[in-house]
Order: structure tokens, then C-alpha cells, then sequence
């Protein structure tokens, strides 16, 4: 079990979304989560002034699913089909650390106390990355609520803050999973619909363009910086068993092994750059990723409402011919061009405002990564420095000492 | 807190050798070896200044007399412009005496002055003829970027200091370069320059140079083993056979990793031949010196694996290996059994090691592919995305992680040119030493059969007089004599190889301990400039990051 507790670095991390706490008329937080095995308890903590809460202060544990089920209540929800939905979060994913904590024990008769002692202390650290980076994901998928103007007010989200009692939110039963699953190809199909769909807009044109493209090169992009980030860990690592099989040398009369363990512990920064790196830039990548999804989410709803108002003004037109159900299908068709419109208009709105959003959170998480980057390589470019003055000024004296100066 | 400042486009590695006056020496030192009058034409690729310009006006002093007059050191040098010219101003044309005023100035440098050039390094001084690698050869096949060659500071004085220690009063530089592919096929070879450069008096020219092929190498370690091996010194190793890599090169294949085989070998030639005229027995041997000197040396066909004397050597190995263990040596003196436990554990250490750094190098490999593979993604990112300023992040991201790549690249051969072939070399060394102990078993076994025959003869001879046999007692008497001179004979030789063992012990662990610590410094050395250069291409994003809006 680890806990972790209030913590200024989530400052610092949560640079994925940027600016979703500013309204102090709600405020929600994850100041502390459980992990227990498998699953993870995440306290959430609600301030607000808002009238339609009971209490101006509370907080709620909640688990994973439960956010799940915020998630796909909101996207069921009819009302919100011109808004962006924020992506749900990702499940809790400890399997890496596990993985090789699982390793290390298994190697554990094959290295020394200290090198384990120290493997053990580097997967723990390992293990509280991933651990901060779930809780911080789950974070913001609740801010994005309560910075939404709309959201803020849906009665589930509200639920979910408040209510103290389990939600006893069951796990999806088989017909849900398929009908899940249905779901998954519709959308596939709704690809091919919205692309074939004659847009009248151009605003709309243009995003479909935008997005379709930039979906799939953000979705590369995300892969790739895993990728890179894990051979950098790779790198970290091989550092580590260097200076392990060097600190257990007993006979340590060569004082030259001893520079090569400064410098390789010094390298060990490698590690805290590639953790840093991966936070930063591959978190943003992940998850503007799923966002963009959910952008593209939005298109499809519209596009699915385009048609549906052009499938209406045909069943008007042919019940006109027909001369029969005209009442009705003019109902209908007022409905749909009703619906259409109000989408439109929303996703509008949601759409630009995204694009802002997304440029924002860019340049703040480019920022930060950079600046790590520069501080942690002049670390270690001063750090190299003074083991380099150490080693000649050791090579002098030593040469002075054979010389009997 | 000092800063350090790299030099620029000359911080490539300088690294070999004295140029001692000569004017046919003088040239860069680039990242050339010795300067030989064919290579000059190297000298106009490289925008590095010459070391040796300023060595000339040094070189007045007589060359025997050891002290260097140039010692490339860290100093308190002007921060921009060129450390040779730097150097010239260094005025050392007084040096044997000016131990002290080097000291000095060294104490200078190091604990008064704030800025320290790392650079250039002039490893090689006179007597001491070990030059670091890794050299970039000049040659042409290879892409080994310039830049393995790291700057580094070996400090000249300190070679000057053991200059004065030992007394050696002369120098021999060698370089291994040119690898140019003879023939065709399974035939092809590769064939190498051998240059050398030397003061010295047994040679019959100042500097020459020859061609010599992989095998020419093996042959001159069977001979130089079969002589020296069994008076107890430690023989460096040549470089291992690769039936693979010499595949690929003989088949042609033009790609990187023939080239990168290539230099490996070469690089490792070149140290082999430096361990094997650092030692200073070996390098009287005529041997060595036909090798390095004829021109045509007859081809060295017990070499090959599966030949003859290739099995015969199989054989051999192994019956030695079975005498190994049935020696139970009565060690009078705890020194020898001492020294083997640790030479044996130290050879573990350096096989971790070995493995380990190795697979350091694999992974910052693969870390160089994928940065390529991310930076190209990043770039196409850049190129959808809608927002100009974005858009134009995304692409000097693209860039960062480029230069990045060629970073790790050039780190990459830094850990294995410097790291990685100095732990295998060692290993290999640590295995020779032990062979020289083997040897000093195997001739105090030699030494107790004489000693237990003797005892024999002298019981024979016994049991003779008791039977009163008087004609088979000259005979008797014969054998005791030759056995009792064979006896101190071997005693004698006991004692020489004991004492032999001895003394290559200390000079291998001096060797040891100083090869460490330059290589040691020199990879700093990378690291630093490495780090460096990260710093720079961060913070020259930094400010297209903050331009984004």
C-alpha cells in the first residue's frame, strides 16, 4: 500500500491542462489516494460556494470505475452532444513496476545487499511516478468538469462529488460490454460517414481536415515518445549496474574505480531526465491524444445529426408527395434542424475554444520540459566538471608523490 | 567553482603523440596520428591548430634529455583563440630543470584559475610510448565520426615526471592506419599501415612505415610468446579473431557495421602494438622490430585456426589447463598467491563491468534510433498543426531531438571506444597474467622433477655402493653430476622468473592504474562535452517555446 499525500510537484506536473482551477467557486482536488494491489482510492476534495451543494467543503473516496461511469453517463447524456466530453481517464496501470519488481526478486540471490537495496529503491521511485501520474490524469478529468460552465452543473457530476455512500457502480455486465463493443464500430462507421457527408460549413470543413489529420499524427507521435523515453530509461539503468558492480568490489585499491563510480552515480541524472521527460512531454502527447478523440467525438455527433436532418427533409418531402404523416414528419424534421442547429453552434464554441486550450497547454508543458532539460544537463555538466578536476588533480598529486615532491 | 569551456570546432581529441621537433613531425595533430610526411594532406581537413608549430620553437633542447617542453596542460590560457598558439607562448624551453616551475604552474592552474580549457590532449611524450586511442584513423571507410575523438587532457607533465622516474630517454610513437581491403572474396584481407615514428637508434630510419595484415599480428604475438612467455613476462593479447565480422568485410558488404568492425580492429591493433613496445624487453626483441620494419614479412600460416599448428596449440592449451590443476605449488612466498587471488578477481570485476557497459552501448544505440523516429513524428506534428507559432516549435523540437540523436550517437562510441574496449582489453590482459604466473608454476614443477630425479640418481647410486657394483657407479656418478647442475639450473631459473614475475607485476599495475585513469579522464572529458552541447540545443529552443502563443 502507498499513499501519497499533498504534494507540490503535482504543481508542477499538471501541465497538461492548464488554468482549470481558477473559478474558487468550485474547486475540486485529489489531495491523497490509497493504493491497495490492484486498486486505487482516490480522495476527492470539493470546495465551493455554489448554492446546490450541501456542504461547502467535503470529500469523497472514489474509485476508477466510478469515473468511468461519470464519463460514459455524461456521454449518454443527450443534452451534452455539442460539447466536447473530457476523455476518461486510463486505467491505473502499475504492470511495468510490478513487472520488474517481480524480476528483481526473482534476481535478487544473484546481486549484492546494496545493489538490490539500491534496484529496490529505484522501482519504489518508479512505482510513485506512475502513481502520482494516475492520480494527476484522474485530476483533471474532474476539472475539466468544473471549469466547464455546462458540465458544472450536471446533476451526475454533482452526485459524484457529493455523495458519500458507495455509488455501487456494478461492473458492466456481458450485454453492456457487447453493446460496448457495438458502440466501438459504429464509430468506425461514423468515420467513413463523416467523411462522405457534404459539409455546408466551412469552420466545420476545415476542423474535420484538422483533426483527422492531426488525430492520427499526434497518436504516432504519442507512440514514438514512448519509445524514446523507455530506451532512455534503459540507458539510466545500465548506469545503475555499473556503479552496482563497482561499489562491490571490495579490493578497492584503485582509486580509478572510484572516479568511474562518481561519474556513473552522476549519470544516474539520466534517470531523473528521461522520468522527467516522459512526464512532461509524452503525458501531453497522451493525452491530447484522447482529446482530440473526444474533439473528433463531436464531429461525428454533428456530422450524425447533419444526416439525420437531411434524412428528415427527405421523409418530409416524400410524406408530402405521399400526402400522409405530414404533421409528423414536420415534427420531426423541425426537431432534427433544431438539433443540428444547437450542435452546430455549441460545437463551435467548444471547438475554438479548444484549439486555445490545446496551443496553451503546448507551450507551458514545452516550457517546462525544456527548462528541466537545461537544468539537470548543467547539473550534470558541473558535475563532470568537478569529477574531471578530481581525477587530474588526483593524477597530479600522484605523480608528484612518485617523485617524492 | 570553475567554469569549463570547450573549444570549438578544435575540441576533437588530439590523440597521439609528441611531435618532438622534427620538422618532418611537424603537422597537426589532428586527430592523426603522427604526423608522417604522407599524411599531410590530412592536415588541410582539419581547422585545428598546429600543436607542432609551437614545438618546433620549443624543441631547441637536446631530445635526450627527456623533459618535455611542452606539456599540454589545462592552463591559464587566454579563453578564446587556440591552445597551440597558446602554447607557444608557454614558454618551457627550460624544462628539465623546470620540474619545479612546472609544479607550480600546475598548481596554478588547478586550484587559482577559473577557467579550464579541456582540450587537446598530447598524450605521448617521449619514453612513454603508450598512445591513447581511440586515434580516428584517416581512413576513408570507416564513418566513425570525428568526434569519438574526445578532448582530453592528459597532463603532459605527468608523462615528464615519469620521465624523470625512469630514466628512458627515448621515443617510439606507432599508429595503425589505413585499412584498405586487398583482393577479393574469400580472399580479401584487410591490409593496415603500420607507421612508425622513433628516436631510436636500433632503427634504421627515423620514420617508416609498412603494411601488415591481421595475421601478421597473430604471428608476432606466436613469436614473441614462444620466447618471453617462459621467462615469465606478461604478454599483451593481441586483438581476437572474428570468423563473422572478417565475413562481412571479405563479402563486401559496404555497410556501417563492416565499417565500425573495421575500425574496432584497428583501434585494437594499434594498442596491442603500443602494450607490446611499452614493454621494454619486448622491444629489443628483433622480432618486433623486423615486424614493424620489413617490408615483407612471410605470410604467419600457423595462425589460422584449423591448421596444424593451430590444433597442436588446441592440444596444448588443454593439457596445460589439466596440469594447472594437479600443481599444488608449495608457495614460499604469500606475495605470488596473494597477487594471483586478486589478479583473478579483478578479472571477474572487469568481465561484469564489461557486460555491463556493453550493454550500455546497445541501449544508447537504440536510443539513438528512436530519437530519430520521434523527431520525425514530432516534425510532421509540427507540419499539421494549425497554429503558425506551434507549428514552428514543433519543428525546432523536431530539430532539438535531432541534434540530440547525433549526441547520444557520438556518446555511444565514446562509451565504447573509451569504456568498453579498455574493460575487454584488460580482461584479456588480467588472462595473460595469469598465464604468467602458470608459467612460474610450471617451471618450479620443472625445477621439483629435477630436484626428485636427482634424488633418485643419488638413492641408484646408494643402493649401488651397498652392492658394490663399482662399474655402474662412474655411470651412477655421471647422472647425479648432470642432474645436480640441471637442478641448480633450474633453481636459477626459478629464481629469475620469480624475480621476472615480480617486476612485470609492478610495471603492468603502473600501467594499469595510469591507463585507467586517462581513459577514465578522456570519457569524463566526452561527458562533459556532451553535456554541454545538450545545454546549448535546450536553450536555444527555450526561447522558440516561449514564443508560442
Amino acid at each position: 500500500m502507498t499513499s501519497i499525500s499533498e504534494d507540490s510537484d503535482k504543481e508542477k506536473v499538471r501541465s497538461v491542462s492548464v488554468d482549470l482551477n481558477n473559478d474558487a467557486s468550485l474547486v475540486i482536488d485529489i489531495p491523497d489516494a490509497l493504493c491497495e494491489r490492484d486498486k486505487v482510492k482516490f480522495t476527492v476534495h470539493t470546495k465551493t460556494t455554489l448554492s446546490s451543494f450541501q456542504k461547502p467543503e467535503f470529500s469523497v473516496p472514489r474509485q476508477h470505475e466510478e469515473f468511468i461511469w461519470l464519463h460514459d453517463t455524461i456521454v449518454e447524456t443527450e443534452e451534452y452532444a455539442g460539447l466536447i466530453i473530457p476523455p476518461a481517464p486510463p486505467k491505473p496501470d502499475f504492470e511495468g513496476p510490478r513487472e520488474k519488481m517481480h524480476k528483481l526478486g526473482e534476481g535478487e540471490s544473484s546481486m549484492t545487499k546494496e545493489e538490490y537495496a539500491k534496484m529496490k529503491q529505484e522501482l519504489e521511485a518508479e512505482y510513485l511516478a506512475v502513481f502520482k501520474k494516475t492520480v494527476q490524469v484522474h485530476e483533471v478529468f474532474l476539472q475539466r468538469f468544473s471549469s466547464h460552465p455546462i458540465f458544472r452543473k450536471d446533476r451526475n457530476f454533482q452526485i459524484f462529488l457529493e455523495y458519500d455512500q458507495d455509488l455501487s457502480v456494478r461492473r458492466k455486465n456481458a450485454k453492456e460490454m457487447f453493446g460496448g463493443f457495438f458502440k466501438n464500430m459504429v464509430k468506425s462507421a461514423d468515420e467513413v460517414l463523416i467523411s462522405g457527408v457534404k459539409e455546408v460549413d466551412e469552420f466545420f470543413e476545415q476542423e474535420k481536415t484538422f483533426l483527422l489529420d492531426y488525430s492520427s499524427k499526434i497518436k504516432d507521435a504519442t507512440a514514438k515518445a514512448e519509445k524514446m523515453t523507455r530506451s532512455h530509461k534503459n540507458v539510466a539503468d545500465d548506469y545503475n549496474h555499473i556503479s552496482g558492480a563497482l561499489n562491490s568490489t571490495a579490493a578497492d585499491n584503485n582509486t580509478a574505480f572510484k572516479k568511474t563510480i562518481s561519474v556513473c552515480v552522476l549519470q544516474k541524472l539520466e534517470d531523473r531526465v528521461a522520468s522527467d521527460q516522459e512526464l512532461k512531454l509524452t503525458e501531453l502527447l497522451r493525452y491530447y491524444t484522447r482529446d482530440i478523440q473526444a474533439a473528433k467525438d463531436l464531429l461525428y455527433r454533428r456530422a450524425r445529426a447533419l444526416a439525420d436532418n437531411e434524412n428528415s427533409n427527405k421523409a418530409l418531402d416524400k410524406a408530402r408527395l405521399k400526402g400522409k404523416d405530414i404533421a409528423q414528419a414536420e415534427e420531426n424534421q423541425k426537431q432534427c434542424l433544431q438539433k443540428f442547429d444547437k450542435l452546430s453552434e455549441s460545437g463551435k464554441k467548444e471547438l475554438t475554444s479548444f484549439k486555445a486550450r490545446r496551443v496553451v497547454a503546448f507551450r507551458k508543458n514545452l516550457i517546462e520540459m525544456t527548462e528541466l532539460e537545461i537544468k539537470h544537463a548543467k547539473v550534470r555538466r558541473l558535475k563532470s566538471n568537478n569529477t574531471l578536476y578530481g581525477s587530474k588533480l588526483s593524477i597530479f598529486l600522484l605523480c608528484q608523490k612518485s617523485l617524492g615532491y | 567553482m570553475f567554469l569549463s569551456r570547450l573549444r570549438l570546432p578544435s575540441s576533437e581529441i588530439q590523440s597521439t603523440l609528441t611531435c618532438n621537433g622534427q620538422s618532418a613531425m611537424s603537422g597537426g595533430c589532428g586527430r592523426n596520428p603522427p604526423p608522417f610526411p604522407d599524411n599531410e594532406d590530412q592536415e588541410a581537413e582539419l581547422d585545428t591548430q598546429v600543436l607542432d608549430s609551437d614545438d618546433d620553437d620549443d624543441e631547441g633542447e637536446d631530445i635526450f634529455t627527456g623533459a618535455r617542453s611542452k606539456p599540454i596542460t589545462p592552463t591559464s590560457a587566454p579563453d578564446e583563440g587556440d591552445i597551440f598558439s597558446e602554447e607557444g607562448s608557454y614558454v618551457r624551453s627550460d624544462v628539465h630543470h623546470a620540474t619545479n616551475g612546472l609544479h607550480s604552474d600546475e598548481e596554478l592552474d588547478l586550484f587559482t584559475e577559473a577557467t579550464v580549457e579541456l582540450t587537446l590532449t598530447n598524450t605521448t611524450s617521449q619514453g612513454r610510448r603508450e598512445i591513447i586511442g581511440p586515434t580516428a584513423s584517416a581512413c576513408n571507410t570507416t564513418r566513425v565520426p570525428n568526434s569519438i575523438l574526445k578532448p582530453s587532457i592528459v597532463t603532459k607533465t605527468m608523462e615528464e615526471l615519469e620521465e624523470e622516474e625512469s630514466g628512458d630517454q627515448f621515443e617510439l610513437n606507432i599508429a595503425v592506419t589505413n585499412p584498405e581491403k586487398i583482393g577479393d572474396g574469400m580472399n580479401a584481407y584487410m591490409s593496415y599501415k603500420v607507421s612508425t615514428q622513433t628516436t631510436l637508434p636500433m632503427f634504421l630510419n627515423k620514420t617508416f612505415s609498412v603494411r601488415r595484415r591481421f595475421s601478421d599480428f597473430l604471428g608476432l604475438y606466436e613469436k614473441i610468446s614462444a620466447k618471453h612467455s617462459l621467462l615469465g613476462c606478461i604478454i599483451p593479447p593481441p586483438p581476437q579473431k572474428s570468423v563473422v565480422g572478417m565475413t562481412k568485410v571479405k563479402v563486401g558488404k559496404e555497410d556501417s557495421s563492416s565499417a565500425e568492425f573495421v575500425e574496432k580492429r584497428r583501434a585494437a591493433l594499434e594498442r596491442y602494438l603500443q602494450r607490446v613496445v611499452a614493454h621494454p624487453s619486448l622491444l629489443q626483441d628483433p622480432d618486433v622490430r623486423e615486424f614493424l620494419e620489413r617490408d615483407e614479412l612471410p605470410r604467419a600460416v600457423n595462425t589460422q585456426a584449423l591448421s596444424g599448428p593451430g590444433l597442436l596449440k588446441m592440444i596444448n592449451r588443454a593439457s596445460d589447463a589439466v596440469n594447472k590443476m594437479t600443481i599444488k605449488m608449495n608457495e614460499s612466498d604469500n606475495w605470488f598467491e596473494s597477487k594471483l587471488q586478486e589478479v583473478e578477481n579483478e578479472e571477474q570485476l572487469l568481465r561484469r563491468l564489461h557486460a555491463a557497459v556493453d550493454s550500455l552501448v546497445n541501449h544508447r544505440k537504440e536510443l539513438c534510433s528512436n530519437t530519430v523516429v520521434f523527431s520525425k513524428s514530432v516534425a510532421m506534428l509540427g507540419s499539421v498543426e494549425e497554429n503558425s507559432a506551434l507549428s514552428r516549435a514543433l519543428s525546432q523540437l523536431a530539430e532539438v531531438e535531432d541534434k540530440m540523436e547525433q549526441l547520444h550517437q557520438q556518446q555511444a562510441f565514446s562509451d565504447f571506444f573509451i569504456l568498453a574496449e579498455l574493460l575487454a582489453d584488460y580482461v584479456r590482459l588480467l588472462g595473460a597474467v595469469r598465464c604468467c604466473f602458470e608459467q612460474r608454476m610450471k617451471v618450479w614443477q620443472r625445477l621439483q622433477e629435477a630436484q626428485s630425479t636427482l634424488q633418485k640418481k643419488r638413492e641408484a647410486e646408494a643402493k649401488l655402493l651397498w652392492a658394490n657394483k663399482p662399474e655402474k657407479l662412474q655411470q651412477a656418478k655421471d647422472d647425479i653430476n648432470e642432474w645436480e647442475s640441471k637442478v641448480s639450473q633450474y633453481e636459477r631459473d626459478f629464481e629469475r622468473v620469480t624475480c621476472t614475475v615480480r617486476k612485470e607485476m609492478l610495471r603492468f599495475e603502473k600501467e594499469k592504474a595510469r591507463d585507467f585513469k586517462q581513459h577514465i579522464v578522456k570519457y569524463l572529458e566526452s561527458l562533459l562535452h556532451t553535456q554541454h552541447r545538450l545545454v546549448k540545443c535546450w536553450e536555444a529552443f527555450l526561447p522558440e517555446a516561449k514564443a508560442i502563443a
